[in-house]
Formats: structure tokens, C-alpha cells, sequence
């Protein structure tokens, strides 16, 4: 999982009226991972991933899939990726099974009813595949966006925020086939609005905002290092006023007064816990559970727009 | 992959499977309006028209209402075709897959054509019912026919890429190529307007056509053959040229 799959190089993207979406992008992505893009509405999320698969032109710099430039080598680098679009668009007055039929040509490769026939039973698409498409609900119509990208059997899937606006039951079937594709080894990179998606299924996150790209680290490192957690300390009686051996510590007092939260960053050499530890012994009080709360990747990525926007 | 077959026949056979689910509209009714005219101007008053170059009324005016059915047709079959993916959003598919322009626009002309082929031919038998039909060149005719249908279902790809409505899509067909039809001695023959009118339908590329393809019916023509073909060529250079400028710029598409 070592190999790079995609190589974005200086990558820039400005519109004709002017609008920058985006600036300078470096981004490898590796053979076979669970890419997650993070950013907020107009960060350039989509604008990179169009760019990648052709819809767009770039301003300036390359990418490349594979070792092909997606410019001079489309052919290659455009029959390898399979894209789930963001929108809704589809034909509304051909059947599911057309529409997928009509996708697999697009991407150069012969008609296989077989196929179409798996890829529609593996995404629960079968008993509809002679419906047309305005008489299937929105849920449904996201997973024939999915059979259609997955028509050509691509290495590469581009998941431009595949369950927005579908059920918590739908996301986590979904869930199910980005797992599955992973291993067949093929390479995701989705961008999402839905933090505990990207921590439920990706390898490594990227996070982007004003067309730049922030941050890039494996999902686990990323709250490692950026996150803060916190010590939930449960005492056995109850506590009014804070002992003022604690003062330095900058605890606050839990809801139910029966608890002290302590905040620290794990990133730091020194947590303090065994001080506090020391100091809450010292005080007389008696403790009577600890638990402790890592930071969701969702604060994470809040507290990084925030830091981007203020620079 | 050197040249994308089977993208070019799901594109076209996607353009043609549109045109069997709409065949009211666009087979019905473009051969329904033109078989009024063969009613009305054919046989109706026709009878009361004396013969154009030794040819009765309703025979004369088959050539002109074939080419009004096909340059009309091969304009809004195509500009609808590469149009109505651009509208719905669909068009994403087609950019994002591993097609050369030359594989997306051939796939949509030719399908654009095909759809007017069939409805003229479709229109070509209906006229033999209402009027007696010679063809004194056929190969010529089929010729003719192939060159306009192309030619404008190029047209049509032009107009439908550079239109962002509905509105702008039609503009052409209705404001520009219906009238330039009609006042291209569809209905007439040139001698029978004055010396100036007739100065100025030369200005009008579609005399051309109309004559080209009477000529290859009855043998008659107000201009050589050659300056049909010529024009019509000369047409399709244009339309040629600006359809790749255009593409190359990803006008309207890309940005």
C-alpha cells in the first residue's frame, strides 16, 4: 500500500472571472487507500477532483495516474478512475440498467450484462434495473451514481460526498461497499461534510480550505498528534469550590458535581497527569473512577479551518 | 486505446434510443407539418399554379420542404442531443470519460444525422402519396442528403454547445434557418421574383442547397450543380473549423 497512485504537482485553478479554487496543490495518493478530503463548501474539493478526472482544466501544473500525465495520456489515466459525482445527474427518463449499460461504453469497454448484473445486486440495485430513473427515490438514485462509476471496473473511485442527503441505513451500506472495494484493491478518495464518515472508513484525511491544501496525515496520526484529550476524573462526594492546590491545573467541575474535567494535549512531553493525580491525593479527595476522551476528528478539523482562515 | 469504439456506439446509440422514446415528436410531427404543406401548397392550390420548368406545382415544392424537414431536423436533433446533457448535468460523464472530442462529436453528428435521415426519408415517401415524385439522380440525391444532414447536425452540435437555454438553442432554427428556407425559393423558382430579390436570394447559402437537390430530382436548377456541392462543402469546412476552435477552448463545457 506503499505505491503512489496519483501525483498532483503545483496544482492551480483559476476561473475566468477571477476566482482562485486552487492554489499550489501537492498531494500523492497511495495504490489502494481510503483517501478523505475534508474541507468546507467551496474549499476546492470538487474542483480538484473534476480537474483529476477531466471535467476541469487546470491553470497550471500536472497530475499524474500511474506515471500517465492526465492531459497528454487521458486515455489511460481517464479508463482507470470511476467517478461518483456530488449532484444528482442522471437520465431521468432511461432505465437503471441502461444507465449503467451506457457508462460502461463511455469508459471503452464492451458491452458485459454480466457485470452490470453483479454490480447491480452487489449495491442492492437488481430488482430495479428496469425502473426508470424519476421513479427511484434519492437514496437509490445515489447507488446508481455508484454502479455507474464502478460500470468500467476502475482502480481509481472518486466519492465527491457520496452520502449526503442519504439515511444513516443507506450511508452505512455504503460504508459496506467502499469497505468491500477496498479490498479489491481498488484506491477511494472521498470528500465529505460527514466527519465521522472519514473516521469510520479512511486511511488518511486531507484537509483543504481557500483552495490550499492544510494538512495531510494518516486519520489515527492526525488525532494523535492534533488532538487534544480529556481526563474525566469521578469523584466519590461531592465537590462545590475547587481546592486551590488544583487551581493550576485549569480543571472545571463536571455537571453533576461529582467530577473534575482535565484538558491536555497529548502532542506535549509532559501531560501533567501524574501531578494532578498527586495533588488530587493530596487534597483528601477520593477518587473513584477515570476515564479518558480522545478529541473527534471533527473538532480537529474545525480548530484547522479556523487556524487556516485566520492566517 | 487508440480510438474508442464502443464510447462512440453508447453515445449513439443512447441519441437514437431517445428518439424511439420520442417518436411522436420527432418523427410524427416534423412528417405531419410537412405533409400539410404537401396538402395545402401541393395539392390544393397547387392545382391552380401553373407548371416551373415543366414541372406541376406540387412535384416542384418536394425538394424545397425536404430540405426545410432536414436542415431544421439536423439542427435541433443535435443541438438538443449535446445541449440536454450540459442542461441535466449528465455532460460530466462524457468529459470524464477516456473519448477524444473528435469520438464525442462525431458519435452525436452522426446520430443526429441518422435521426434526420429517417425522417426525411420517412417524409420523402409520405410526398409520393400526395404528388407524383421522379428522381432523375438518385446517388446524387442520397449524396445531397448525407452532406446537408451532416453538415447541419454539425451546425446543430455548434449552436447547442455555445447555448447556456432553452431559448438561445432555438434562436437559430426559427429566426435565421426557417426563414432563410422559405425565402430560398423552397416554394418558388427564383425567375419568378424581380431582378432585385433575385440579387439578394443570392446572398442566401440555402438557394444553394434547395436547387442542388431539385437538381438531383428533376434536372432543373437555377444555378450549375457545382456551385451547390461547392457551397455546401465550403459550409462544412466552416463548421468543422469552428466546432474544434470551440472544443479545443472547452467553451461553455470545461469552465
Amino acid at each position: 500500500m506503499s505505491e503512489n497512485q496519483i501525483t498532483i504537482n503545483n496544482l492551480s485553478k483559476v476561473y475566468e472571472n477571477g476566482f482562485s479554487a486552487l492554489k499550489n496543490i501537492n498531494l500523492k495518493i497511495k495504490k489502494g487507500e481510503i483517501f478523505a478530503m475534508l474541507g468546507p463548501n467551496g474549499a476546492g474539493k470538487t474542483t480538484l477532483i473534476n480537474i483529476i478526472c477531466g471535467i476541469v482544466t487546470p491553470s497550471s501544473g500536472n497530475v499524474t495516474i500511474d506515471g500517465f500525465d492526465i492531459i497528454k495520456n487521458y486515455r489511460e489515466t481517464r479508463s482507470k478512475i470511476g467517478l461518483v459525482p456530488q449532484e444528482l445527474t442522471l437520465e431521468q427518463f432511461e432505465t437503471v440498467f441502461n444507465n449503467v449499460s451506457y457508462s460502461r461504453g463511455l469508459y471503452g469497454k464492451s458491452p458485459n450484462p454480466k457485470h452490470v448484473e453483479k454490480i447491480l445486486k452487489d449495491i442492492y440495485l437488481w430488482d430495479k434495473k428496469d425502473l426508470r430513473l424519476r421513479q427511484l427515490s434519492g437514496g437509490m438514485k445515489r447507488r446508481v451514481l455508484i454502479a455507474k462509476a464502478l460500470s468500467h471496473e476502475p482502480s481509481i473511485l472518486f466519492l465527491d460526498e457520496p452520502t449526503a442527503g442519504v439515511d444513516v441505513e443507506l450511508r452505512k451500506e455504503m460504508w459496506n461497499v467502499v469497505e468491500t472495494l477496498r479490498k479489491t484493491g481498488v484506491t477511494i478518495i472521498l470528500t465529505t461534510h460527514y466527519i465521522e464518515e472519514a473516521e469510520a472508513i479512511a486511511d488518511r484525511v486531507g484537509v483543504i480550505n481557500q483552495g490550499e491544501i492544510i494538512v495531510v496525515d494518516e486519520k489515527t496520526e492526525l488525532i494523535k498528534k492534533m488532538g487534544q484529550k480529556k481526563l474525566l476524573i469521578e469523584l466519590h462526594e461531592e465537590i462545590r469550590t475547587m481546592p486551590e492546590n488544583l487551581s493550576i491545573f485549569n480543571l472545571s467541575i463536571g455537571h453533576d458535581n461529582r467530577s473534575l474535567i482535565y484538558t491536555y494535549n497529548v502532542k506535549s512531553e509532559k501531560t501533567g497527569i501524574t501531578d494532578l493525580l498527586q495533588k488530587i491525593k493530596d487534597s483528601g479527595l477520593k477518587l473513584k473512577d477515570l476515564k479518558t476522551e480522545q478529541a473527534t476528528l471533527e473538532k480537529i478539523f474545525v480548530s484547522l479551518v479556523r487556524e487556516s482562515n485566520e492566517i | 486505446m487508440k480510438f474508442n469504439f464502443y464510447a462512440l456506439r453508447a453515445i449513439y446509440l443512447h441519441e437514437m434510443d431517445r428518439f424511439r422514446r420520442t417518436l411522436l415528436q420527432s418523427l410524427f410531427s416534423p412528417v405531419l407539418s410537412t405533409s400539410l404543406y404537401f396538402i395545402v401548397f401541393g395539392s390544393v392550390i397547387g392545382d391552380f399554379v401553373q407548371k416551373i420548368d415543366g414541372i406541376s406545382y406540387g412535384s416542384y415544392i418536394v425538394p424545397g420542404l425536404l430540405m426545410l424537414t432536414l436542415l431544421t431536423q439536423s439542427i435541433s436533433n443535435t443541438s438538443f442531443g449535446i445541449f440536454f446533457p450540459k442542461f441535466n448535468g449528465t455532460i460530466y460523464e462524457i468529459l470524464a470519460a477516456p473519448i477524444s472530442t473528435f469520438e464525442i462529436v462525431l458519435a452525436f453528428v452522426g446520430a443526429g444525422a441518422t435521426k434526420t435521415l429517417l425522417v426525411g426519408a420517412v417524409i420523402f415517401v409520405t410526398s409520393l402519396f400526395f404528388t407524383e415524385v421522379r428522381v432523375e439522380y438518385p446517388i446524387l440525391m442520397i449524396f445531397l442528403l448525407l452532406l446537408v444532414s451532416f453538415t447541419f447536425a454539425l451546425f446543430g452540435f455548434l449552436i447547442g454547445v455555445l447555448s447556456s437555454n432553452f431559448e438561445q438553442m432555438s434562436i437559430i432554427p426559427t429566426l435565421v434557418i426557417t426563414p432563410m428556407v422559405f425565402l430560398g425559393g423552397s416554394l418558388y423558382s427564383l425567375d419568378m421574383l424581380p431582378p432585385f430579390w433575385q440579387t439578394v436570394t443570392y446572398f442566401n447559402p440555402v438557394v444553394y442547397l434547395i436547387n442542388g437537390l431539385r437538381f438531383a430530382f428533376y434536372g432543373v436548377s437555377d444555378f450549375n450543380i457545382w456551385i451547390s456541392i461547392t457551397t455546401m462543402i465550403l459550409f462544412l469546412i466552416i463548421c468543422v473549423t469552428l466546432v474544434t476552435m470551440i472544443l479545443k477552448k472547452g467553451y461553455n463545457i470545461k469552465n
